[in-house]
Parts: C-alpha cells; structure tokens; sequence
C-alpha cells in the first residue's frame, strides 16, 4: 500500500517478512528464554503451554530465528558498513538523544546509530546460536565446561540483546513516521529528508 | 519424589523463603570405602526400593554393572585397581548423590520446587516440576544428575527421603552386609568416622581421613577413604569440589543485575520518551516538501 505516490519505498515485502519472521521469533525466545533465566519470570512459561513445552520449543524457535536473522544480515550488511559520518554521528549521539537532531551529519539509509546496532545484534545472535547448541541437552551432549560456558554466554548476550531490541523497537516508537516503513514498506519523503537526508538526496535524485 | 514438608531449607527458583518451621537434624550417610566389598547389594536394594531398573548391560571387562548412573540406576559401585607399595589395592566407590550443603543443582534449575533442599539435608528431586532442560547436570559438581531418555526428567539418589522421612534408614545402609554405610545424625557419623579413621591410621594407612568437601559446604554422604589425600584414585571423586564460577556468574550476581539493567532500559525508553517527547518530522522540512510539489506542479 502506497498512502502517497510520492512516498519512498524503504523497504520490500519480503524484507518486512524477513524482519518478522525474526521480530516473532525473538519475542517468543525473550519470554521463554527470560522464564528460565530469572524466577519472577517463570510465568511466562504458561504463553507456550507450560514450562515443559517452553523448554522444548524455545530452541526450535532459535533455530527459525537465526535462520531468519542470516537471512536478514546477508541482506543488509552491505549497507551496514561504517563510515566517517557514521562515526561523526555517533560522535554526536548525545544531542540526537536530547531531542536535538538540527546539526546531526547527513546520513545515507542508516545512520551511526543503526549500524552499531546492526553489528551488536549480528553479534549477540552468533553467541545465541553458538552457544544455544551447546546447552541443547535434546540434541547434543557436549563437554560439561563448554556447556557451562555456554549456558553463561547464552544467559549474558541474551540479556545485551534483549536491551538492544528495547532501544530498537523504543526508537521506532521514538521517531515518528519510521514503524510504516515495517508495517507497509514506505516513509514520507519529508521523514527521510530529516533523519536520512543522503538516502532521501539517492532516491529522489535531488 | 514428592513429599509435604514443613521442613524445607530450599527450593529451586524460588525467592521468598520455603515453609520452614520445622527443623530437623542433619543427617549424613557414611560410607566406609575400606569396609566395602563391592557385593553390590546396595545397587539392588536401592533398584528395589525405589522400584527401578537399570537395562541389563553387558561385561565391558570391569566389574562396574552398570557402567554409569542413569535414570534408573541412582547409585553404582566403581571399582578402581590401585597398586601402591607393591600391593594391589581395590578401591571401591559406591558413587551417587552427595547430598551438598551447597547444592550447585539447586542453584542452576530454573523450576520453581522441582529441586528441595530439606533441613536435614537431603536434596530432592521433584520430578513432576522438572521440566528438563538439564541445568541441574551444568550446575552438579560431581556429575551426579541423570536425564532419562523416556521421560526427560532429571533423576537422582533421593537418600530415601521418604524413608527417611518416617524415622528409616535408606535402603543401601539397611542392606550393606559389612556395614560400610552408615546412617545417622551429620555429628554421629563425623564420630564414627573418626573412630574408623583411627583404626585405619593404625593400621599403616597414614592418610585415611573423612571425605566432607568443604567446597560445597560439607556433604551430606561422606566416605571413609584409606587414601583422603588423594580422592582422585576412588575413580576421580574431585580433591576440591564446588560450584563451578561460571556456574556462579550464570546463576549468582548475573541474574538479578541483568534483570535490573532490563528493567532500566525499558523504563528509561519511557522516561525519555515522556521527558524529551517524541521526534517528529519538523514542520520545516514538510512545508519545505510541500513547496517542492507545489513548484513541480506548477
């Protein structure tokens, strides 16, 4: 759905399923995974049909997202690459923070702030996954120090990545006008001229 | 196995204290590793008090049937050949649950009541709460815990808890035709121990002494071991056993601070959001779109 001819297309449909299929599946792993991780979560369980069912799902439901999530890394690391304006940006993060976004450097489809968060993410999904399959007692029975570590490095960037994906999902609510582009692919030509001025300047040809 | 009990010191996922009025006395089985046979008698009592049964394996040219612990096998005899001074010494370890005071299962499992500590010491595992995810065998010191196949559930020595409970000794000790294992008060067993210590320190064995690892914070099953200076030879029981760190970090300081810096971040996103308002587009840059079409159209 196009509201506007004019809006600009940010995003494909298959890459907004790409990013749901991965969004779906990592609630589904933060409840469960938080249920096991901390007793005043436990009753999370009860979302996935009891503890027993949490604990036998969450892992399948890992193996989906990191499929999903390598999917979604292969299609956007090329635009992920940090550059000098990236790193002025993040340089001044602190005033896009306080609300003052008038003398951010421009900025290409992601700024500074996406891009670490793409590579944070990108990294906390491989400790996940690496370490996932190392606790995976259905499946694998590894060495009991692997599996310890594993079970620390699975609990700590399972802690980083779900604080990431607060401030992600926080700053599409934060920005106005960005959620659209993942429901239905498009933002106003006036949003990406303010917060993506050089992907606005690409696209438009001005 | 599950069992009403006022006189619970743990249990596993919980943070508000147990029901915990009564207060019973700390109990220790003790096992005489130099008064052991190795007759297995104890294998089967507790396969038939407990009423399981281990599948019938086959000789792998030790005398140790079963070769491991399992699910249905909570207890089993290793038999380690040791020669020193020129003499062949058996060791026999009857290996099982230790019963910690600091029990490393407890601290990992992530279900609340599926692991009980009572006051006297027993760990129990309550199976109809455990929902198999084998933390209990990341958190075990002694590699004890055991995941069935069938079920999934964690198994493990209960000490009888249910007879204990009713004023018996568990099965293994009732059975023992040497008397290599004893029961009774933690205090009455550490007594005893000593006596047997001492006989055997007589006896040329200068090193016999009493295994209580403090590490965990004692156990509640000792050994007598001829040689308490090297526990290594009774077929690798740990010279200095405890909760592994990284199972400390998991399960320790790394929970409630992890769920705090959660807590922190989704707040704070409301917070900023409510202090510093939302980022809209400016009216600046739509009217100067705006412009731009109206231009364009003209």
């Amino acid at each position: 759905m196009i509201r506007d001819p004019k809006d600009l297309k940010r995003y494909n449909a298959s890459e907004r399923a790409n990013h749901w299929v991965v969004g779906i599946s990592f609630i589904l792993l933060a409840l469960s995974g938080l249920a096991f991780f901390h007793p005043a979560f436990f009753p999370l369980t009860q979302l996935f049909g009891g503890p027993v069912w949490a604990r036998i799902l969450h892992p399948y439901v890992g193996v989906l997202m990191a499929l999903a999530f390598l999917v979604i890394f292969l299609r956007f690391k090329h635009l992920n690459r940090m550059t000098a304006a990236d790193r002025e940006w993040l340089a001044k993060a602190k005033n896009m923070v306080d609300g003052n976004d008038h003398d951010m450097p421009e900025q290409g489809k992601y700024n500074g702030g996406q891009k670490v968060m793409f590579w944070a993410l990108a990294t906390c999904m491989l400790l996940m996954t690496v370490s996932g399959l190392a606790i995976w007692r259905a499946w694998f029975g590894f060495d009991i120090t692997l599996v310890r570590l594993g079970a620390v490095v699975h609990a700590a960037a399972g802690a980083v990545m779900i604080a990431l994906i607060m401030v992600h999902v926080y700053a599409a609510i934060w920005v106005k006008g960005t959620i659209r582009a993942m429901w239905y692919g498009t933002v106003t030509r006036a949003w990406a001229k303010q917060h993506h001025r050089g992907w606005y300047r690409q696209m438009t040809g001005k | 196995m599950a069992l009403q009990s006022l006189d619970i010191l743990r249990r596993s996922a919980t943070t508000t204290p147990p029901p915990g009025v009564r207060k019973g006395v700390e109990v220790a089985k003790l096992i005489d590793v130099s008064a052991c046979i190795g007759c297995k008698a104890c294998q089967v009592a507790c396969s038939e008090w407990n009423d399981i049964r281990a599948e019938v394996g086959s000789c792998v040219g030790v005398y140790d049937n079963p070769t491991d612990l399992s699910a249905q096998a909570w207890t089993v005899m290793r038999f380690a050949e040791h020669e020193e001074k020129d003499r062949l010494e058996w060791l026999i370890r009857k290996d099982g649950c230790m019963h910690c005071a600091d029990p490393g299962c407890l601290k990992s499992c992530p279900s609340p009541g599926a692991i009980i500590q009572y006051a006297n010491g027993i760990v129990d595992f309550h199976q109809e709460n455990c929902i198999g995810c084998g933390y209990c065998v990341t958190g075990c010191p002694f590699n004890v815990p055991r995941i069935s196949k069938e079920d999934s559930k964690a198994y493990k020595c209960s000490l009888c808890s249910d007879r204990v409970a009713v004023g018996q000794e568990p099965a293994c000790v009732k059975t023992c035709p040497t008397g290599a294992i004893q029961f009774g008060s933690k205090e009455d067993m550490k007594d005893y121990a000593a006596t047997r210590i001492a006989d055997l320190q007589r006896r040329g064995y200068d090193q016999a002494g009493l295994y209580d690892p403090q590490g965990v914070g004692g156990t509640h099953v000792m050994y007598v071991l001829h040689h308490a200076d090297r526990p290594e030879l009774y077929n690798g029981l740990p010279a200095n056993p405890s909760i592994s760190p990284l199972v400390s970090l998991w399960k320790g300081f790394a929970k409630p601070l992890a769920t705090l810096a959660l807590a922190g971040v989704a707040l704070g996103s409301l917070f900023h959001y409510v202090t510093k308002g939302p980022n809209e587009v400016s009216k600046e840059i739509e009217d100067e779109i705006e412009a731009e079409d109206k231009e364009a159209t003209k």
